[in-house]
C-alpha cells in the first residue's frame, strides 16, 4: 500500500511490536503526530513534560523488557534534549530507537529554524544513527535501527528524519519483527585454555555485570558457582540479575560496594568476569588492582577485553552460549580454606553493619524492601540514595534495578521509573534525592496525567550528598555550592502537581508513609528526612585500591570554613 | 611502540569516514596516515590507517572499529606480505647554484620532475614512506616551498584479498 513517510514510520513500530513511545512533539515532526493520532488504538504515546524525561522514560521502559526502548522528538532543541537520554542509554547499554525530525532536505545545512546536526552531535554516544535521504528507505532504515539496537552489546540508535521524507510517498509492505544477530560462543580453543586457568585456580571468585541480564546467563552462573565453589559479586549494572538471597552472592563490588564482595575480589587468584567491563569505579587504582588474581574475561563485545585490565584469558562470545561450553570442562571443586576466607569476610562485613537506631538511610532502604513486591522495578536518580538503594535493596526477579551506572546521570530516575511502570503495568518506586529529583520533578505532571503508578522514595539530606562526602573527605569541609537550603515544600509540590504526599521525619512516620504510597491510586511523593552528614560506607578512594578502603568516618568538629 | 598498518573495507556512504575518524579522536587514538579512496566496488570505500603504538592499542583499534556498522571488514597488513606505497609531490625553490645538487638527489630516488619554472621545480615520488622521509632529508639542505604527502596505500601480495578477519 502507498503511505506518506510519517504513517510509515508509525507503521514500522507497531509491525516491530512497539506498543509505548514516549515524546514530544514540535514543528519538524508533526506529521509524524498526524499518524500517532490516527494509529492511536494500535500504539500508546506518553507526553512528556521535557524530551530528556521520554528519552529515560524509553531507557527505563528497555531495561524493564529487554525491549528497544522507543523515543521521538523534534528537530533542534527537541533533539538536543534527548542527549542525556541516548548517552546515559549508550554507557548502559541500553536498547533504545530514537527518532527526531528534520528541517526538509532542502534546508539541511543551511542552519534553518531548529536545525541542527543531531547525527553529528550523537555520533559518540549512539551505535549508530541514520539521516533518512529517501523516503523509500525509511522503513528498512528503522528495522535495521532495530536489529541493531538489540543485537550483541545493546544501545541507542538514532534517525533524523526531513520534514520532506515524512510527507512523501511510496509503498509500505509489512514485515515481521526483526531478530538479534545470531549470538555466537567464544572460540573453542580459548575456553579450553581458560577452563585449565580455572580449574588450577584456588580462590576463584566470580564478578557479573549487565550482560549477565542482557544473555539471560543466569541458570549457568548458579553452575558455575557450584561448579567452582565460588562467590559471586557484581557491578552495578549487574544487580537485580540474580536473588539478593542468593546464598553465595556477596553484593555490589567496587567504590560503595559490599565490603566481602570487594575483599574476596582482591583476596581471589582468579577473576571470572562475565559482562562486565572493569570500570574505574570498580578497580580504583588500575595498577594495584587484584595483583595477585588471573582475569578470566567473557564478553560479548570484543572490544572491552584487555581495554581497562588486560586479562589472561579472555573471549569474546554470547555469556550464555559460552559459560555452556566452558560448564563442560571445568572439574567440580571444594575449597573449604576460601570459603572460610569468605565467611570471615562475611562476618566482618556484619560486625560493621549500620544498626544505628532511627531514621538512618539504610534503615529506611529497609523498610522501603517490606512494600516491594518481587515484580516491582525500583529506579534510581544518582548520588548517595542511589549507593544506599544498591547496597541494601533487595531483590528477586532481574530487570528490576534501574540505574545510570556509566554515565551517572542526576534526573535519570523520574523518567525511567515512568518507563518502567508503563512497560510492566506495575506500580514503580523512585528512590531519589532532593538534587537529583530537583532536576527533572517536572515529570510527576506526566504521572499524574497518565495515571502511572509511582512511589518515590525522596531521601532528603538538604544538601548533595554525593558530593558533600568527597568535600568532607577530600576537600576540607569546604562545602562549595553542595548546601542547598531550598525551602521546597515537597508534599505541597506533590499535591500541585495533582500527585500525593507525606513528610516522614521517623522510622515509624516513614513506614506508615510506604504504606499509605503503596496503596495511593495517584503517584505518591514520600519525603524522608535524612541527616546532611550521612556517608556511603565503605568507600574506596579515588584512584585507591582496597588498603586504603574507607569503613568508618569521623567527622569530627565544626565545619572548617 | 610498533608501527602498524590496517586496511578497512566501509560501506560507502555519506559521512562514514568522519564515523571512523571521530571514534579515533574520541579514544584518542593516534593516527600517522589515513587514506581513502573507492574501490573495486562502488558501493566500498577502503580506509588505510597507519598508526604507532603497543599491541594492546592496536587490538583496542581494531576492536573499535568493528563496532561501527559501517565497517565491512578489517585486515592488518604485514609490511612484507604487502606492497606498501606513498605518493609526494614536493615543490623546492629553483636557485642556480643547487639546481645540479636537487637534479643529482632526484635522480638518486627516482623523483619525476613534473613542473619546472624560473623560481621553482616540483618533483613527484612514490615510494615508501622511509624513502619519502629521506628524500625530504636531502631536500631540506636547499629550500623546500611546499609538502604534499598522500599516506600510504597498502595491498597485500599474492591473490588474497581483504576479508573479515578473526580475533
Amino acid at each position: 500500500m502507498k503511505l506518506c513517510g510519517a504513517d510509515i514510520i508509525v507503521r514500522t513500530l507497531i509491525e516491530q511490536g512497539v506498543d509505548t513511545v514516549f515524546g514530544y512533539p514540535g514543528g519538524q515532526i508533526i506529521n509524524v503526530y498526524d499518524s500517532l493520532y490516527k494509529y492511536q488504538d494500535e500504539i500508546k504515546h506518553i507526553l512528556t513534560a521535557h524530551e530528556q524525561g521520554a528519552a529515560h522514560a524509553a531507557d527505563g521502559y528497555a531495561r524493564a523488557t529487554g525491549k528497544a526502548g522507543v523515543v521521538i522528538a523534534t528537530s533542534g532543541p527537541g533533539a538536543t534534549n534527548l542527549v542525556t537520554g541516548i548517552a546515559t542509554a549508550y554507557l548502559d547499554s541500553v536498547p533504545m530507537v530514537a527518532i527526531t525530525g528534520n528541517v526538509p532536505t532542502t534546508q539541511l545545512g543551511t542552519d534553518s529554524f531548529q536545525e541542527i546536526d543531531i547525527t553529528g552531535i550523537t555520533l559518540p554516544i549512539t551505535k549508530h544513527n541514520y539521516v533518512v535521504g529517501r523516503v523509500e528507505d525509511l522503513a528498512d532504515t528503522i528495522r535495521e535501527a532495530f536489529r541493531l539496537a538489540v543485537s550483541g552489546r545493546p544501545g541507542p540508535v538514532l534517525i533524523d528524519v526531513p520534514k520532506d521524507i515524512q510527507t512523501a510517498v511510496t509503498e509500505y509492505t509489512p514485515c515481521e519483527p526483526v531478530l538479534p544477530e545470531p549470538r555466537q560462543p567464544a572460540k573453542e580453543m580459548r575456553i579450553t585454555a581458560a577452563a585449565e586457568a580455572i580449574n588450577q585456580s584456588q580462590r576463584p571468585f566470580i564478578y557479573f555485570g549487565g550482560g549477565m541480564i542482557n544473555s539471560d546467563a543466569q541458570d549457568e552462573l548458579y553452575e558455575l558457582a557450584e561448579r567452582l565453589d565460588a562467590p559471586i559479586g557484581c557491578s552495578l549494572m549487574g544487580i537485580s540479575a540474580i536473588p539478593t538471597d542468593h546464598p553465595r552472592f556477596l553484593g555490589m563490588q567496587g567504590m560503595h560496594g559490599h565490603y566481602a564482595s570487594s575483599m574476596a575480589m582482591h583476596k581471589a587468584d582468579c577473576i571470572i568476569a562475565l559482562g562486565v567491563r572493569f570500570n574505574d569505579r570498580v578497580t580504583g587504582n588500575r595498577a594495584k588492582f587484584a595483583s595477585n588474581a588471573k582475569i578470566i574475561h567473557i564478553d560479548v563485545d570484543g572490544a572491552e577485553l584487555d581495554k581497562t585490565v588486560s586479562a589472561a584469558h579472555a573471549m569474546r562470545g554470547d555469556l550464555k552460549l559460552t559459560l555452556q561450553r566452558l560448564l563442560g570442562l571445568l572439574a567440580q571443586k571444594k575449597l573449604p580454606e576460601w570459603r572460610k576466607t569468605i565467611e570471615g569476610l562475611k562476618f566482618e562485613e556484619r560486625g560493621a553493619t549500620d544498626n544505628r537506631e532511627g531514621l538512618t538511610p539504610r534503615a529506611a532502604i529497609l523498610t522501603l524492601n517490606k512494600y516491594l513486591k518481587p515484580e516491582t522495578p525500583v529506579a534510581t536518580d544518582v548520588g548517595q540514595h542511589q549507593m544506599w538503594a544498591a547496597q541494601s535493596l533487595a531483590f528477586s526477579q532481574k530487570r528490576k534495578f534501574i540505574s545510570s551506572g556509566g554515565l551517572g546521570t542526576m534526573g535519570f530516575g523520574m523518567g525511567a521509573a515512568m518507563g518502567a511502570a508503563t512497560a510492566l503495568k506495575e506500580k514503580a518506586v523512585l528512590v531519589t534525592g532532593d538534587g537529583g529529583f530537583g532536576m527533572c520533578l517536572n515529570e510527576l505532571a506526566t504521572a499524574v496525567t497518565y495515571n502511572i503508578p509511582l512511589v518515590i522514595l525522596l531521601m532528603n539530606n538538604g544538601v548533595l550528598g554525593m558530593v558533600r562526602q568527597w568535600q568532607t573527605l577530600f576537600f576540607n569541609k569546604h562545602y562549595s555550592n553542595t548546601v542547598l537550603e531550598r525551602k521546597t515544600d515537597f508534599v505541597k509540590l506533590a499535591e500541585a502537581f495533582g500527585a500525593a504526599g507525606k513528610r516522614a521525619e521517623t522510622l515509624e512516620q516513614l513506614d506508615s508513609a510506604l504504606k499509605e504510597a503503596f496503596e495511593s491510586k495517584v503517584p505518591f511523593v514520600v519525603e524522608c528526612i535524612i541527616d546532611k552528614d550521612e556517608f556511603v560506607l565503605p568507600m574506596l578512594p579515588p584512584g585507591g585500591s582496597m588498603d586504603d578502603i574507607i569503613t568508618k568516618v569521623d567527622i569530627g568538629g565544626a565545619e572548617n570554613d | 611502540m610498533t608501527n602498524f598498518t590496517i586496511a578497512v573495507l566501509v560501506r560507502n556512504q555519506f559521512g562514514v569516514l568522519n564515523r571512523v575518524t571521530s571514534m579515533f579522536r574520541r579514544r584518542r587514538f593516534n593516527i600517522n596516515s589515513l587514506t581513502v579512496s573507492e574501490t573495486e566496488s562502488p558501493e566500498l570505500s577502503r580506509i588505510t590507517v597507519s598508526s604507532a603504538g603497543l599491541e594492546t592499542d592496536k587490538n583496542q583499534l581494531i576492536n573499535q572499529l568493528y563496532k561501527l556498522p559501517d565497517v565491512c571488514s578489517i585486515k592488518e597488513l604485514d609490511l612484507v606480505e604487502s606492497v606498501t606505497c606513498e605518493l609526494m609531490l614536493i615543490k623546492v625553490k629553483n636557485e642556480a647554484e643547487t639546481r645540479a645538487d636537487i637534479r643529482d638527489a632526484a635522480q638518486a630516488f627516482g623523483a619525476k620532475t613534473v613542473d619546472y619554472t624560473r623560481d621553482s621545480i616540483t618533483m613527484r615520488l612514490t615510494g615508501t614512506s622511509r624513502e619519502l622521509d629521506a628524500f625530504v632529508d636531502l631536500m631540506r639542505d636547499f629550500t623546500i616551498l611546499e609538502i604534499c604527502r598522500t599516506g600510504i596505500v597498502s595491498l597485500e601480495r599474492g591473490a588474497t584479498t581483504i576479508r573479515k578477519m578473526e580475533i
